[in-house]
């Protein structure tokens, strides 16, 4: 198989210095409505701090990928003493709870890292937090040639996976014909 | 479509369980913007005169700020008004937190109650689904603490919570409204909850709101968020250190409390402690508030973080902000900082005001020890300075025993036990209110031209909540004011820096002659506007009109608001609608018997007092204000205002009579 270069972004999250703000959720939700910025709507972002304030719980997870199905057993960690929420640390867009979803068509978000044409410096999560949570990273790897599924088609098949395939083709071709 | 506000209000009759989602009229913003502005204006329409505050007509309007829900950093506010239960005027504290702005994705800017519950209810607002719940099973339980059981109960961690604690339900007129790490205390807004058997309201939203032009908005934005970093970056050299830097002040990261213990008075606003701020006591409070403090955190979108997660042996976590760390120890007269995160906790759990609760327990202990309340109204309470507050802030949440005089304030309480017991020594022991409100334990030599006026005439009755951008003291030496006005964008006219240098420590061109009455009007007038600007935005004083070189200012908002709402407004237009409301407020308590000999601060605020300075003060302000002698709004100035309809009322009541004008 061929190789080849992929830019491998990171972001470091330094929870301990989290404060709780939210400017992250504000920015990345403004961020991707269009046109840009004019629907505020945390409710919306790809980052969401799950927060339990009294527990000294402040966690930024990040949307990741889609999944149709929720995972046979669940995870509970306790860190420090700390008992974190069920699944706290999963990215997953999953039926299992309604993190990581429009609030309205339940359609799945992702982070992107924040594709921007020009390129964003840094994502606008990175650039908005002021306490040096989230710190960004870029590296460069060589990967194996890997499909690309672009979110169009993920968005599809979480409906495809909601409503059925017929019930979907066949709203489809209602909306088409209406015009 | 509507920009920036959501043009929705909910509108509750806890009497009927009625709830309407009313559409609001799109042409208040452009007349008085959005929060305070808004809330005003409701008042005035809805609430006579006559009306009391424990009438079921008094209106309790919970608000968010305009720029609430925004990107605007720190534009967190949600605002409560209502007639106060202790001024009988009308009364907007405010909190920071997390709730206006999920009140705002939940579609709605205010939330609107009128009349009672028959019984103690909860309301949940959860988008469009809006219900009065129950909450027989909350009946007694803390401010905090209801806000968890509630979560759970809702299974929705992500909902915002206000609350109160007992000391509203037993309409404490000192009781708090609680959320999160902030609390909404001054002037009983958790006694008119109370009142109204409302014992919280959750909120949570996941809907859209909407900016006029949102590129343009994080464009100017940007400039605000950059000059954020630069203060950070940058504290005001030659201040005290809790005035160097921006937020409010960040009394869970600094330590260093000489200033506070050393320039505000202790006990029941008595005396100052020159030489408390030993080392000893330095390092003892400096470790302890280390270990204690656990986390600094931050309201909504806000890069500061002025709140702290307490974590203190033995007492469940619980969040603490600014000068409540040191109000309750000082105020009983205790050394040591260990007392503060413990009475804290239970303070915040009863619901009560930090600032004023301290000085009335103070009253009672100086009652006590001067042989007015004896030692049956005692009986129980321990001997300690320490259990003995305790044992008092009980009585007062609870009402129970001399508990009942305290709930109702220094003011109220001196003149109902003098009342009582045919004794009226005790009215000399309130001494440190003004309008009936107590006010900053500060205890000073000579009298201060800008603090006499702030104190004296503004409708919020509290101090913090008024000054801000000017500093608070002359700086000695003439390089120093040098530097500090060469940098200083946030000034409305060059003339201030003028004013700044030539203001000297003592001497012609210091207190109580300089500022003279003139330029004191002008400057207090600039610092009223700056906070009606952000109680209207819902924009954290901290990070605006209550600081030193902040990173919004005059020159900003208009910017920012032309963004957000899709209006064109200037800085002249931003003015008008701000003293449009300010002008409205004042009226509503002129209505409510506000005089011009009430408008004063405490006789021993200041050793050296002229009562000709004051006097002449005061009409100064007044005329620059366009008031009258007796500070009423001229039909000119409401005429300007648009506000024709007002001088109407004030004529029509006889308030405002032709002759005087
Ligand atoms: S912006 Fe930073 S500090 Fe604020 S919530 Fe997000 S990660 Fe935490
Ligand atoms: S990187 Fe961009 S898309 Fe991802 S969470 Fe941050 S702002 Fe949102
Ligand atoms: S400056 Fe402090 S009080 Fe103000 S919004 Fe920020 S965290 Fe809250």
């Amino acid at each position: 198989m061929s190789k080849i270069k992929k830019k491998v972004k990171t972001i470091k999250i330094d929870a301990d210095k989290c404060n709780g703000c939210r400017a992250c959720e504000i920015v990345c939700a403004g961020f991707h409505s269009t046109p840009k910025y004019d629907i505020i709507n945390p409710a919306r972002s790809r980052i969401q701090v799950i927060t339990h304030r009294l527990k000294n719980i402040w966690l930024p997870v990040f949307a990741g990928e889609y999944t149709p199905a929720e995972c046979m057993g669940r995870d509970i960690y306790v860190i420090d003493g700390k008992e974190y929420e069920e699944c706290a640390f999963c990215r997953a867009t999953c039926p299992s709870r309604d993190l990581f979803k429009e609030p309205d068509s339940h359609l799945p978000l992702r982070c992107d890292m924040c594709e921007d044409d020009p390129p964003q410096e840094k994502p606008l999560c990175v650039q908005v937090c002021l306490n040096d949570v989230l710190i960004y990273e870029e590296r460069e790897v060589e990967v194996g040639e890997e499909e690309s599924v672009d979110l169009a088609e993920v968005g599809l098949r979480s409906l495809i996976d909601k409503h059925g395939f017929d019930t979907l083709v066949d709203t489809m071709v209602r909306i088409a014909e209406k015009g | 479509m509507r920009y920036a506000e959501t043009g929705y209000n909910l509108e509750i009759d806890l009497a009927t369980g009625n709830i309407e989602k009313v559409e609001t009229d799109p042409k208040l913003l452009e007349t008085h913007l959005g929060g305070l502005g808004t809330s005003v204006k409701i008042h005035w329409d809805r609430v006579p005169p006559e009306t009391k505050p424990f009438d079921p007509e008094n209106l309790l309007i919970m608000s968010a700020g305009l720029f609430c829900g925004t990107p605007a950093h720190s534009a967190n506010r949600t605002l409560f008004t209502f007639l106060s239960p202790q001024t009988n005027l009308l009364a907007y504290p405010m909190m920071g937190g997390f709730l206006a702005a999920e009140l705002k994705y939940a579609g709605y800017d205010k939330v609107i109650f009128r009349n009672k519950a028959p019984k103690l209810v909860y309301i949940w607002i959860n988008n469009d689904k809006v219900e009065i719940r129950d909450a027989s099973h909350l009946k007694g339980k803390g401010a905090l603490e209801t806000q968890e059981l509630i979560k759970e109960e809702l299974n929705e961690p992500r909902a915002q919570v206000a609350a109160i604690g007992l000391a509203g339900e037993n309409r404490v007129f000192v009781a708090s409204i609680e959320q999160s790490r902030s609390s909404s205390s001054r002037g009983g807004g958790g006694a008119i909850m109370g009142d109204k058997n409302i014992k919280a309201i959750a909120v949570r939203g996941t809907k859209n709101l909407y900016l006029a032009n949102g590129a343009k908005f994080m464009e100017q934005l940007q400039e605000v968020t950059d000059y954020i970093k630069f203060r950070n970056a940058n504290p005001i050299p030659k201040v005290m250190t809790i005035l160097s830097g921006i937020g409010s002040p960040q009394e869970m990261k600094h330590t260093d409390e000489k200033w506070h213990t050393e320039s505000f008075a202790w006990g029941n606003a008595r005396e100052r402690r020159k030489s408390f701020w030993t080392e000893e006591v330095e390092e003892s409070w400096t470790k302890l508030q280390l270990n204690t403090v656990k986390r600094l955190i931050s309201c909504y979108n806000c890069p500061q973080q002025c709140g702290g997660l307490i974590d203190y042996k033995g007492v469940p976590a619980y969040m603490m902000k600014c000068f409540s760390k040191l109000t309750y120890a000082m105020g009983a007269y205790v050394d040591d900082l260990n007392f503060s995160f413990k009475i804290c906790k239970q303070a915040f759990e009863y619901g009560v005001d930090s600032f004023s609760t301290p000085q009335i327990l103070a009253f009672a202990v100086e009652l006590y020890e001067d042989g007015i309340f004896t030692d049956k109204d005692f009986e129980g309470c321990p001997t300690d300075k320490e259990g003995r507050f305790f044992w008092l802030l009980d009585r007062l949440a609870r009402r129970e025993g001399i508990g009942d005089y305290l709930a109702d304030g220094t003011y109220w309480a001196a003149r109902r036990i003098a009342a009582d017991r045919g004794d009226t020594r005790t009215l000399a022991y309130d001494h440190n209110t003004t309008k009936k409100h107590e006010q900053m334990n500060i205890k000073l030599g000579m009298l201060d031209p800008l603090y006499f006026l702030m104190y004296g005439t503004n409708e919020k009755l509290s101090i913090t909540q008024i000054e801000g951008n000017w500093p608070q003291m002359p700086f000695g030496k003439m390089e120093d004011r040098i530097e500090f006005v060469k940098d200083w964008p946030q000034l409305p006219d060059e003339k201030f820096k003028q004013y700044f240098l030539d203001w000297e420590p003592r001497g012609e061109m210091g207190n109580p002659y300089y500022p003279t009455p003139q330029i004191a009007s002008e400057i207090v007038d600039w610092m009223e506007q700056l906070h009606n600007i952000d109680d209207a935005l819902g924009i954290c004083a901290g990070m605006s009109s209550f600081c030193l070189k902040p990173p919004y200012h005059v020159h900003v908002f208009p910017k920012l608001i032309s963004a957000a709402t899709g209006m064109d407004v200037d800085e002249d237009a931003v003015k008008k609608i701000v003293n449009r409301s300010r002008n409205l407020h004042r009226a509503i308590n002129i209505l409510r018997g506000v005089k011009r000999e009430d408008e004063r601060p405490p006789q021993d605020h200041w050793k050296h007092r002229f009562p000709e300075i004051e006097e002449n003060l005061l009409t100064t302000y007044y005329h620059y204000k366009g008031w009258n002698y007796d500070g009423v709004p001229t039909k000119e100035r409401l005429h300007e205002l648009d506000l024709d309809y007002v001088a109407d009322e004030l004529q029509r009541r006889g308030v405002l009579k032709d002759e005087q004008n």
